[in-house]
């Protein structure tokens, strides 16, 4: 038993750090550290720096862009990009749809899709979440009539983050209205240009328009879209929601928000000492960070004993339980430190074409938006109360 | 990095798992209570016969040579056994000051004694003033001709009823809670000057309360260099932390299981209790407390060792932080979902929630360490255990 990496896995960390110091951009690099909003063009342009040098899709096989790397490799490689802090690649393409088009889609989808995922030539976006199938995600409405060789798609998905960007749309559909609840899904990959499709923009309260509505009216959809069986989507998507391991705790993101407040709190004035050396304060984040320190060897638990399973951990549900209240636990924190300076509304629609000067430190802004919107990570990818039923009937049997 | 247990390491787990499922139930537990010392002198041979008493010195010594991970282990399935015998005393916090602090005239003396069951040690260092302040020590040694005369009162001293031998931190020079001017004395526990008054704990533990005064030690019997002892103090005591993590993790684990068991036999409303989400929820919260405090007892290990004193003590103070409250949350969630059974003494739970508290409460509690790892700036920025 030895905590410490191997001389292989240090000069591997090391190798990535350096990657990540030299090759991510400046720009990108600054929005990152002070939780600013990043632009589409941030994150094609990175996730094509990532790509040109391999390491797009370091988990996916070797045939299809993947490195082949060992669970602690992969680990240590997500740990350095969070940390630098670097964009993660566009998850929707490399974490969720990828992943089941390699294990249940066709050669002919293969080839078409996951190079231009790994290059980000193609922006997805997910259509799982109905206005009323959300945590009950099987009780999703949209239907797939089929016609000849196509699918015509009518219904409604929402909560559908960067629809705006998005080229695809990967949709669980009802094909079969008779079958009973899981039964009758079917997993569709749709080209967001068909006619048809209209995305509506839902403001979040931060201010922001990452989540859209996405309309299908008398969508067509050629068969050959469809991934796998018909009536086999619920598997396919459960194979997806499980498949989102690494990286869900964002132990490195953490880290990095955790420095970045330590900064803060350093520069921001409690009385007559800098903020950091409040005893209450500083209590307070030293908490937080013993919940993470003991995250990330849960993290590394879990990451060791993948060596010995290929299934999906059902420990991955504390990862994301944990990971989500120390994350918001952070932004709030974030959120403190600046004081009074949370007040200002920062309009992110053009914020950078702001030319006045900010009002308050310039690093207050982006924070009060940043711990609104971070709300959100303890309800997505299945809200933290679904995390703790998956825990109860999974792993304790009840 | 590799988390797996060597071989050698999972048949230690093994063999101490057995000894106390067939000799250590709960009922014994309750027997061997009521036994003169507290606890179960015939059970400590056989701890002695299968390694444990040997564990962590040097096989000259009489020893297996085992490291943090193999203490861990050990500790791990007393917790769960709720384990009454002095190995945190004796072994963990005597032995250590003795294997770290002591020449090897003395080592070799007293060790293999430990080792082979025949010699019981504790560590006489709390006052009643030092809270949880390790360099706070009012207790005096004089120099006197060829050795040393100790005077002052020691409290809570684990397992100090029992004792054949103690070591005894007193000042030799400096104020009261300066880190400098500190030696570590062994003294024979029925020697003259030096008074016990033994008592059980909540945890149906041992301790006592110790006056010296006048004791005298021969001047062979400091350990390490006179008044330079804080170092070896603190790293004993990190070590001991680390050792109770293990035990809360074992305690802890046991009291998860035993609640979900609960959850799933308990009839109410004509249904298992356990059918109840805000239960299932409840339990779910139990193990990522549990699953934390595995985590950091994991860490408390990996680091107690680690060189640089500042790094594992933000470790261990770290791992101390998380044991605390998960105990704390675990222990009375237990509590609350048995419901009035939790309650009561006869049954087994109440007392895992005991210990727990207990743990918490030595050697620095949660809140203790979460202020000192804020003195020291925290985890992060921190060089990282790589």
């Amino acid at each position: 038993m030895d905590l410490r990496f191997t001389p292989d896995e240090i000069a591997f960390r090391d190798e990535v750090r350096a990657f990540m110091r030299d090759a991510l951009p400046a720009p990108i690099r600054r929005k990152m550290v002070e939780a600013r909003r990043l632009e589409k063009d941030d994150i094609v342009t990175w996730q094509r720096i990532l790509n040109a040098r391999g390491w797009a899709v370091p988990h996916w096989p070797v045939a299809w862009g993947g490195t082949g790397w060992s669970p602690v490799k992969q680990y240590i490689f997500h740990e350095e990009l969070q940390q630098a802090p670097a964009p993660d690649p566009l998850p929707f393409g490399v974490n969720m749809v990828g992943p089941v088009i390699i294990a249940f889609g066709s050669e002919a989808q293969k080839r078409r899709h996951l190079p231009r995922i790994a290059n980000l030539d193609d922006w997805w976006c997910q259509g799982f979440s109905e206005p009323g199938a959300g945590s009950d995600l099987a009780s999703l409405k949209t239907t797939a009539r089929r016609d000849g060789d196509s699918y015509v798609v009518n219904g409604q998905k929402t909560w559908t983050t960067t629809a705006q960007y998005a080229d695809w749309i990967f949709c669980l559909v009802r094909a079969d209205p008779a079958a009973k609840k899981q039964q009758g899904i079917s997993f569709l990959l749709i080209d967001m240009k068909t006619p048809g499709i209209t995305v509506r923009p839902i403001q979040t309260i931060d201010g922001g328009r990452e989540v859209n509505e996405v309309f299908f009216d008398d969508v067509r959809v050629p068969v050959e879209n469809r991934v796998g069986e018909e009536n086999r989507g619920w598997d396919y998507a459960k194979f997806l929601l499980g498949n989102e391991r690494t990286g869900i705790a964002r132990i490195g993101t953490s880290k990095a928000r955790i420095r970045r407040l330590k900064e803060i709190a350093a520069l921001e004035r409690a009385g007559d000492k800098p903020l950091i050396e409040d005893e209450r304060f500083r209590t307070k984040i030293a908490a937080v960070e013993v919940e993470l320190k003991a995250l990330e060897m849960t993290q590394l638990r879990v990451v060791a004993a993948a060596r010995e399973r290929n299934e999906p951990d059902p420990a991955s549900s504390i990862l994301k339980i944990k990971g989500s209240e120390i994350q918001q636990a952070v932004s709030e924190l974030l959120l403190e430190a600046i004081g009074p300076y949370a007040l200002p509304e920062e309009t992110h629609d053009d914020a950078d074409r702001w030319n006045e000067p900010p009002i308050g430190p310039e690093w207050a802004g982006p924070l009060a938006p940043h711990y609104f919107n971070w709300r959100k990570v303890s309800i997505y990818g299945g809200s933290n109360e679904i995390q703790k039923n998956i825990i109860a009937k999974a792993i304790l049997g009840l | 990095m590799d988390l797996s247990l060597t071989d050698e390491q999972r048949l230690l787990k093994e063999s101490v798992e057995r000894l106390l499922m067939d000799r250590f139930g709960f009922e014994a537990r309750q027997r061997f209570m009521a036994e003169p010392a507290g606890w179960s002198r015939a059970l400590w041979q056989s701890y002695a016969e299968l390694g444990l008493l040997g564990l962590p010195f040097e096989e000259k010594h009489g020893g297996v040579g085992g490291g943090p991970v193999e203490t861990m282990i050990v500790m791990e399935a007393f917790g769960r056994a709720l384990a009454l015998e002095p190995f945190l005393a004796t072994v963990v916090l005597g032995g250590g000051l003795l294997r770290r602090g002591a020449d090897e005239a003395m080592r070799s003396a007293l060790i293999p004694k430990i080792a082979r069951g025949v010699l019981l040690l504790a560590f006489a260092h709390a006052e009643r003033q030092s809270r949880y302040d390790l360099a706070d020590v009012a207790t005096t040694a004089r120099r006197d001709g060829g050795g040393y005369v100790l005077d002052g009162a020691k409290t809570l001293v684990i397992h100090g009823d029992c004792a054949d031998k103690l070591i005894v931190s007193a000042r030799l020079a400096g104020a009261r809670r300066d880190r400098d001017g500190l030696g570590l004395f062994v003294i024979d526990a029925d020697a003259a000057g030096v008074s016990r008054r033994g008592y059980r704990t909540v945890d149906g533990l041992r301790a006592a309360e110790v006056v010296l005064s006048g004791a005298r030690v021969g001047a062979s019997e400091i350990l390490g260099e006179p008044g330079k002892a804080f170092p070896l103090i603190a790293q004993v005591a990190d070590e001991a932390i680390a050792a109770l993590a293990a035990e809360a993790v074992g305690a802890m684990a046991a009291t998860h299981e035993m609640t979900v068991d609960y959850l799933k036999t308990r009839k109410q409303f004509g249904v298992p209790i356990g059918s109840f989400q805000v239960l299932q929820h409840r339990a779910a919260e139990m193990l990522i407390a549990l699953e934390q405090a595995r985590s950091m007892a994991l860490f408390a290990a990996m680091m107690v060792e680690e060189p640089d004193p500042t790094e594992r003590r933000r470790a261990i103070a770290a791992a101390k932080v998380q044991i605390g409250r998960s105990g704390r949350f675990v222990g009375q969630q237990a509590i609350q979902l048995h419901g009035g059974m939790g309650m009561t003494m006869e049954y087994k739970v109440g007392h895992y929630f005991k210990r727990v508290t207990a743990i918490d409460a030595l050697f620095g509690d949660a809140d203790h360490h979460l202020a000192e790892l804020a003195r020291l700036g925290g985890l992060i920025g921190a060089r990282e255990a790589k």
